[in-house]
């Protein structure tokens, strides 16, 4: 009995396993070769803005990740179901009720992070990261797929603010997580840089994670 | 694929009435847990003017309050408020010192925060006033907490809606907040100086007298809005204190 059922099963096309190399490369690929921010340069204003410390920067990530995550699934469900003339705006309107829906939930639970990010989390709706991704590949690409994509691009976007962060807080504030990480060590008055408080910190930074990165890639602008 | 009109008129419309539902529903089945946050950062704020709330969470902090705080509200004047225009009672926890800020002082409400030792209403130990401005981008309020001379600070607590993190946004912080106590607000002959912040931060400290503190580098617009604030809201305040004080010295007589 079992030997037909395997024999059945193999008739069939084989299904692509939930993590095949071809999928893997969806998560993998922003992260470093075809990352949103450092080569694509998409998202820069929310890297500069949020990532004065950690805290903040980690609400900022998961938020845009969960939002990249279920538009590019739900956008990808409905993919056959939009009329092409109106995608965009569809679109725009899915973003901004997931991007309220995070706001809300912040509001009601992360009282004071609410407080911090206060309009960043509505700019997430405005973050060409998420309908990049949407007019890209959500539209044209199954749902699980997306899913990936949009996990694989938002974790591109989240490491890359978070190291922008953890630069400017340790040089901005001496802290990390608001944690007095140079007093512990024993250095009482640690001089802080105010230029990494301010954006054109995160702006050097930002160059010079884009500066390693491509000396190791060896990318180059066309 | 090119879709008729009518489809994407009904797509349009299904698309709204969906996501404004939902929106709708994540908005009333979150309300009363959003309304206790602002409750909780609202007395927070209150009491952190005065005491150090680190550790404490929730409940306690509601507990606390209930405990220390004897709110009352008063005019420009200084008399005491307690019904609206219609008769209904007026709660200080509730006035919104955001609308308030739109009408004119004279027609303002002012709520005045007690702070008492736990259990005993008499003894108050500090006056807790809100106050509000505006910061460079945006609004910028606070809790300012005076001593029982009603001339010293005691403690302040700055927040604001959208300054910028990193500096004017600073104003938040205990790092700020405490170059404020021991700040007097009156001169000798008893006029409002308010506490001024200077231009620029690490001023040298004969620059710092008691109307002086040391400013925010970077932040020199958040900081004017600051001291307009402060000066303005120690006018509006002054119709209460002066009453407040002579009713003390009144007292003060009466026990000789």
């Amino acid at each position: 009995m079992s030997t037909q059922t395997i024999e059945k099963a193999v008739e069939k096309k084989p299904a692509e396993s939930v993590f095949s190399k071809r999928r893997k490369k969806f998560v993998n690929d922003p992260l470093s070769d075809d990352n949103p921010i450092t080569v694509q340069v998409l998202g820069i204003c929310s890297a500069l803005a949020v990532t004065t410390q950690m805290k903040p920067t980690l609400t900022m990530a998961i938020s845009v990740i969960l939002v990249i995550v279920f538009s590019n699934l739900i956008i990808s469900l409905m993919r056959s179901l939009i009329p092409s003339r109106v995608r965009i705006i569809v679109q725009l309107a899915l973003v901004a009720t997931l991007v309220t829906l995070v706001s809300e939930v912040l509001k009601a639970y992360q009282y004071d992070m609410y407080k911090e990010l206060s309009v960043f989390v509505g700019l997430i709706i405005t973050n060409c990261i998420v309908m990049g991704r949407l007019e890209a590949f959500a539209m044209a690409n199954k749902p699980w797929d997306s899913v990936l994509d949009g996990l694989g691009n938002g974790l591109g976007y989240s490491w890359i603010i978070l190291a922008v962060a953890f630069f400017r807080e340790i040089f901005g504030s001496g802290k990390l997580f608001g944690w007095p990480l140079f007093e512990a060590m024993g250095i009482e008055h640690f001089p802080t840089n105010g230029l990494m408080v301010t954006p054109v910190g995160a702006f050097f930074i930002l160059g010079l994670i884009i500066w390693v990165q491509r000396t190791k890639t060896g990318y180059v602008e066309h | 694929m090119q879709q008729s009109n009518t489809y994407i008129i009904v797509f349009s419309a299904v698309l709204t009435i969906v996501l404004g539902g939902l929106l709708s529903l994540a908005n009333q089945g979150l309300k009363p847990m959003q309304e206790k946050s602002v409750e909780l950062d609202t007395k927070s704020k209150i009491l952190s003017a005065v005491t150090d709330l680190k550790g404490k969470k929730g409940q306690v902090i509601l507990d606390l309050y209930s405990e220390t705080i004897e709110s009352i509200v008063v005019n420009i004047d200084g008399e005491v408020v307690e019904k609206d225009e219609k008769g209904a009672p007026i709660v200080a926890e509730n006035v919104d010192i955001a609308k308030n800020y739109k009408k004119a002082p004279e027609d303002r409400l002012y709520p005045v925060f007690k702070f008492h030792q736990a259990g005993n209403k008499n003894k108050v130990e500090s006056y807790i006033f809100p106050i509000y401005g505006k910061g460079l981008w945006g609004p910028i309020w606070g809790f300012i907490a005076l001593e029982t001379d009603l001339n010293t600070i005691k403690g302040v607590s700055f927040d604001h809606k959208t300054e910028t993190p990193g500096l004017g946004a600073r104003i938040t912080t205990k790092e700020i907040s405490d170059r404020y106590i021991g700040k007097k607000v009156f001169n000798d002959g008893g006029e409002v100086v308010s506490v001024i912040m200077r231009k620029g931060e690490n001023n040298p400290a004969s620059l710092l007298d008691e109307h002086h503190v040391d400013g925010l580098s970077g932040a020199t617009l958040t900081g004017k809005g600051v001291n307009e604030m402060l000066e303005s809201y120690f006018m509006h305040y002054e119709g209460f204190i002066s009453k407040t004080k002579s009713n003390a010295s009144e007292k003060v007589a009466l026990l000789y």
